[in-house]
């Protein structure tokens, strides 16, 4: 039993899995199969569930209701230890008594390997630290003690690698540089990772598929560029990047696309891409795929007329422009700054136009706000 | 730079607030070189009188000699009384770690029904007067009919320890991040590995701590001891006895020697402590 489950290889399934803390539910009926090799990352805010996700797969929580799988074996109630999966903490936990070789090396010595010397600094000289071995973990630097968690994790080679927010702690920079680093060490070793975040640039830049979490469920999952050019819900709109969500009504069909009234404006926006249940919806559209221009310039596409510039901030590559529309809504707009010049001043009439394909629309009865207004993340979240 | 400072354009400080400044500056360490001085008058005291070359009485300076030194034992029944406080404070430090280690991690580790209650009643012993303490455990020998002695001692003695082995051992193990041990669970190792490899050795300073501590509780200890143990002279017991007619200079060589190993063994384990943390 001990020694089947450990061997375990294969894809990750979660079926039904539910935690519940007394009458809060933490995870709430999450079905997910993650591809062997693949980076996966799970998003969402502070308290949406996926770090109980995590400890759930790690053996760490015992789910309330479901099962885990991973390839043909169930694993839902055995313990940590029975399971070839590692995990990265967010606060990477290295062993403070125990040298950085002897830190890298306990999980090959509880398994009785044999050739631990040569795999330790195998994989110490994959990370670039094969210097530190006989550091203290307190001796090193932040960045440090992350790579070597993370050695100490991919050194077992695992079925699966968990990581809970493992570039949390570091700077701006640094993890940056990591983000890359990471994920060319997935496929150097050719790992499955699942990636805990709350930070969606994160999740974009290293993962193959991201699931968006939310209140304990997953809201929408895909690759990244799905959840950017087509977002299902109004939160997967929002807490991916901005967007700007005009409440309309589907007016008509022509080929395949909807004719959608915004405010009295017709525009047009694809079948494929629309959501909504009923006649009521919102069309989405984000910032950058806007253009402005003056009132006299002739525009292609879908088109808003009535704008006035209410405030330009210039931000290097690009320019953000908030313009009031007849109805009174603000919507946002970026533009690169090809030319060098902020071409409109605040207060200027505009109208605005976009490709009708970049429209994606929502269920008409969501809340248009959802997930733009969350939290900043408390970083522990224990 | 050191030109600069020559300039006599730069306005100097005035007198009054140079002299605030130093005062502030060094408040600290006049305070603390007083305390220290009242803390440790006594102890230099008795170092200094166990060279003395006293005769029957040590309380008057008499000459230096290096005899008491030389024949700690030399006073009737001294070593006698030093060798039964060792033996029992050893017992009761070795009893009262271990039921206190275990205690500390109940009440530390896990949620039970009751938790609160014991953690509270653990500090009971430690708020009671020994003097009640004492006699209570007397009547409770006599009752049971065991007669005061070296074993009823001793087990006085693990009573009133074990609060303080459980307080010392508890703070330890509410620093110790959990994250350690579920890492270990992590990486393969089961309970016991995880106890034995990572939990153990972060929790042993404290467990070191608590049996130093308890150690020297017991070595010290006078009123309960007075009550418990019959006719065996301790050395706090030896001490009190021989007050009425003259300490001798032994005690106070057992006494200073006393001091300086607790003094080393607090200073090694500093030492080591920082060689472990580096």
């Amino acid at each position: 039993m001990v020694k089947a489950s450990i061997e375990a290889r294969g894809d990750l399934r979660l079926t039904r899995l539910t935690k519940t803390y007394g009458d809060f539910t933490a995870v709430d009926d999450l079905s997910l199969t993650i591809a062997k090799g693949s980076f996966f990352a799970l998003l969402g805010p502070s308290g949406c569930g996926k770090t109980t996700t995590l400890r759930m797969i790690a053996g760490l929580e015992e789910p309330t209701a479901g099962s885990i799988h991973l390839g043909e074996t169930d694993i839902t109630t055995t313990k940590p230890y029975q399971r070839p999966i590692n995990t990265v903490f967010q606060n990477y936990a290295l062993f403070p008594h125990l040298t950085i070789f002897e830190n890298i090396a306990f999980g090959l010595r509880r398994r009785g390997k044999s050739d631990v010397k040569e795999a330790v600094e195998k994989v110490l000289n994959l990370v670039e630290l094969p210097h530190l071995a006989q550091r203290k973990p307190t001796q090193l630097s932040g960045g440090q003690q992350q790579r070597i968690a993370l050695a100490r994790a991919i050194v077992n080679r695992p079925a699966l690698l968990l990581l809970d927010e493992p570039l949390g702690a570091l700077d701006l920079k640094l993890r940056r540089q990591m983000q890359i680093e990471l994920k060319w060490i997935q496929k150097e070793v050719g790992l499955t990772f699942v990636h805990v975040t709350h930070d969606q640039e994160e999740a974009m830049t290293m993962a193959d598929t991201i699931a968006v979490m939310n209140e304990g469920q997953i809201e929408q999952m895909g690759s990244p560029a799905d959840l950017y050019d087509n977002p299902e819900t109004a939160y997967v709109a929002n807490f991916l990047g901005q967007s700007n969500l005009i409440k309309g009504t589907i007016s008509g069909n022509d080929g395949d696309s909807q004719i959608v009234d915004l405010y009295g404006q017709k525009i047009s926006l694809p079948k494929s891409r629309s959501h909504a249940v009923d006649s009521s919806t919102y069309a989405g559209i984000r910032p950058e795929k806007f253009r402005i221009s003056l009132l006299e310039t002739p525009v292609k596409g879908n088109v808003l007329s009535g704008g006035k510039i209410e405030d330009v901030s210039y931000i290097g590559v690009s320019t953000q422009y908030q313009v009031e529309m007849p109805w009174g809504q603000e919507l946002m707009v970026f533009e690169q700054n090809d030319d060098g010049v902020a071409p409109f001043k605040k207060g200027d009439a505009v109208n605005i136009s976009w490709e009708p394909t970049f429209t994606f629309g929502l269920r008409g009865d969501e809340d248009a706000t959802a997930g733009s207004e969350v939290a900043p993340e408390v970083l522990d979240e224990e | 730079m050191s030109q600069k400072i020559k300039d006599a354009t730069i306005p100097t400080i005035p007198l009054g607030a140079r002299i605030q400044r130093w005062v502030g500056r060094n408040l600290i360490k006049i305070y603390a070189f007083f305390a220290f001085t009242y803390l440790f008058i006594p102890v230099a005291y008795t170092f200094a009188f166990s060279f003395n070359d006293s005769g029957k009485s040590n309380l008057i300076w008499k000459g230096f000699t290096l005899d008491n030194w030389k024949n700690p034992c030399g006073a009737p029944e001294v070593c006698n009384a030093l060798g039964n406080s060792i033996k029992i404070g050893l017992l009761a430090t070795i009893f009262s770690t271990i039921l206190g280690t275990m205690i500390a991690f109940a009440i530390g580790r896990h949620k039970f029904k009751g938790r609160s209650t014991s953690n509270l009643l653990i500090f009971l012993p430690m708020a009671t007067p020994e003097i009640v303490l004492g006699a209570s455990l007397l009547s409770l020998f006599l009752v049971f009919k065991i007669n005061p002695g070296f074993w009823p001692t001793v087990i006085a003695h693990i009573v009133f320890c074990i609060s303080f082995v459980v307080v010392t051992v508890k703070a330890r193990i509410a620093s110790l991040d959990p994250r350690l041990e579920q890492a270990a669970m992590d990486l393969y190792a089961n309970e016991f590995q995880t106890f034995r490899r990572v939990t153990l050795p972060l929790v042993a300073p404290g467990i070191a701590g608590a049996a130093l501590l308890a150690f020297s509780l017991s070595f010290d200890d006078f009123i309960i001891t007075n009550f418990n143990s019959g006719t065996l002279t301790t050395f706090p017991k030896f001490i009190y006895v021989s007050a009425a007619r003259g300490i001798p200079a032994q005690a106070n060589v057992i006494g200073s020697a006393m001091f300086f190993l607790a003094l080393t063994i607090v200073i090694v384990g500093q030492l080591v402590n920082r060689r472990r943390v580096r």
